[in-house]
């Protein structure tokens, strides 16, 4: 047996090559992570306006939250809120009268990275919210703008260039924290790779096409991110030295 | 005219004491939710596996500064290279960090344990030699992950505080006749983890919340203890918040013995 050969056919799309099915878990992979980072960014704008300008209660609470998801390891949170997640869904359906619903692990993985995510996008956003120089607002103020114009207007464009660094930073962080899911049999890319290196007996061909994917997927975004800090930094003063 | 209410300018919240009304009610909120966790859920699993969890707790520890350690070493000369190295080595260790932190952990760790493990077990040579009572173990796979992790990511903090260090202490130091190593050894590498330290709490917090990631490869830290109890004993959140709450007190416990010891360190000028 040539085991430490590569036989690439074992990657082919077609049925007795695995190609396909790592693809279709890297898709997975992808759609849990783009849908877990919208979520944690929803769940980040909330969290960062209640730490900003909610009351003290709120604050408190943000804080906890926060501090707690920061704080303890993302496969723990991610067993926990997997099993809350679900049962709670599950006794809400029952109070209301309804039938247990089978939850998608689509929709659980979801949940779990964006609750993951908000407690850092609600930090990074704050932080940008913060840097936004405190004269701006107040010209907007002296415009007459209302709250919510000055918001749209001011603060959010405004912030987006303090913003942007911290947040592609999540979002490569949401495509590899992903394959934690493994954990919870989520079939996604790091899961299906195991499974087809477990059946196959070739580990290192599988797990270093689908470090190749993983890495594929860090490079084009970096370089999408490139791009949008390019766009976004627009009439910023260049660093010194720069060209 | 209606009046102009300006929420948007931030004011920095007052120095607030801990006990605050809403936070004294809060506390009391949070002690009866703890309390009747304590009451209604089983915790009567504890002291069976008491010297179990200590083990794993240990273990967990000693994951983490072994490969906070090797790590941090391995990093000094993957920034350093990429700062002054030849070209082909700074390519190098830039495709190394950049490949390490391109992918998930967890692959990299199931590479290792499962690839290179069975990689290693056709060889006789291997098979022979004093390191297979070694690799046929599960802790090697996890320490050489964790490890290649810590230093990969910590490599990419050394090469910006290696080009941070202002060139006139350099400039100076050659002026004192020093030689390139002794410059390196006094000045630029001191220079240089010391501004790496404030970076160093957050890069070892990771690292602590990477390390159950071992317990995938039958790796017995805290974590793994946790999921023999959960399937001993059928429970699925008990187990769980005591794990959540071992982690917590853990980061705690980091986050304030680092600030102790960068009090002491003295950072003028960084």
């Amino acid at each position: 047996m040539g085991a430490t050969s590569f036989d690439l056919s074992l990657l082919s799309l077609s049925s007795p090559g695995w190609g396909g099915v790592l693809l279709m878990g890297l898709l997975k992979s992808l759609q849990v992570a783009i849908g877990g980072y919208l979520l944690g960014l929803f769940i980040g704008i909330g969290g960062a306006a209640g730490k900003l300008w909610g009351g003290p209660i709120l604050r408190d609470l943000l804080e906890v939250y926060t501090t707690v998801v920061r704080g303890v390891p993302e496969l723990v949170l991610i067993l926990i809120l997997y099993y809350a997640g679900t049962d709670a869904v599950n006794q809400l359906m029952q109070l209301l009268g309804l039938p247990a619903v089978d939850i998608s692990g689509l929709t659980a993985g979801i949940f779990v990275i964006g609750v993951v995510q908000g407690a850092y996008s609600t930090e990074v956003l704050r932080g940008a919210i913060l840097a936004v120089p405190p004269g701006q607002l107040e010209a907007a103020r002296a415009y007459g703008m209302s709250p919510l114009l000055s918001l749209r207007r001011i603060t959010f464009p405004a912030m987006l260039p303090y913003a942007i660094p911290g947040l592609s930073n999540l979002w490569l962080i949401a495509t590899k924290d992903t394959a934690l899911l493994a954990v919870v049999g989520f079939a996604e890319l790091t899961l299906v790779t195991r499974q087809a290196a477990g059946t196959t007996k070739a580990f290192l061909t599988f797990f270093l096409a689908a470090g190749a994917l993983y890495l594929m997927v860090t490079l084009v975004s970096n370089l999408i991110i490139g791009i949008i800090e390019k766009r976004a930094r627009r009439g910023f003063a260049r660093p010194e030295g720069a060209a | 005219m209606s009046k102009v209410t300006g929420i948007p300018t931030y004011q920095a919240p007052k120095a607030r004491s801990l006990f605050e009304p809403h936070r004294i009610f809060l506390m009391v909120l949070f002690a009866a939710i703890l309390l009747s966790m304590a009451w209604f859920m089983r915790w009567d699993w504890i002291p069976k596996y008491q010297t179990r969890l200590l083990w794993g707790i240990w273990e967990t520890v000693v994951m983490l500064f072994s490969t906070a350690i090797a790590g941090f070493i391995l990093a000094v000369p993957l920034g350093l290279v990429q700062v002054t190295g030849p070209k082909p080595l700074a390519w190098l260790a830039r495709g190394f960090c950049t490949l390490i932190r391109g992918t998930p952990l967890l692959l990299q760790l199931w590479l290792l344990y499962y690839g290179l493990g069975s990689l290693f077990a056709q060889y006789p040579e291997i098979r022979q030699s004093f390191l297979w009572p070694y690799l046929r173990q599960a802790w090697p796979y996890g320490f050489a992950a964790l490890t290649i992790s810590f230093a990969a990511y910590e490599g990419e903090v050394m090469r910006g505080a290696f080009a941070g260090v202002p060139k006139g202490e350099l400039e100076a130091a050659k002026a004192y006749g020093m030689g390139r190593f002794t410059m390196f050894r006094r000045i630029w590498l001191p220079r240089a983890i010391q501004r790496t330290l404030p970076t160093l709490t957050g890069e070892t917090v990771i690292q602590l919340k990477s390390t159950p990631l071992v317990a995938t490869v039958t790796v017995v830290d805290v974590y793994a203890v946790i999921s023999k109890v959960r399937q001993d004993t059928f429970l699925t959140y008990e187990p769980l918040l005591l794990l959540a709450a071992i982690y917590l007190i853990l980061t705690g416990i980091l986050v304030f013995s680092f600030r102790q010891l960068e009090k002491r360190i003295p950072n003028r000028g960084v």
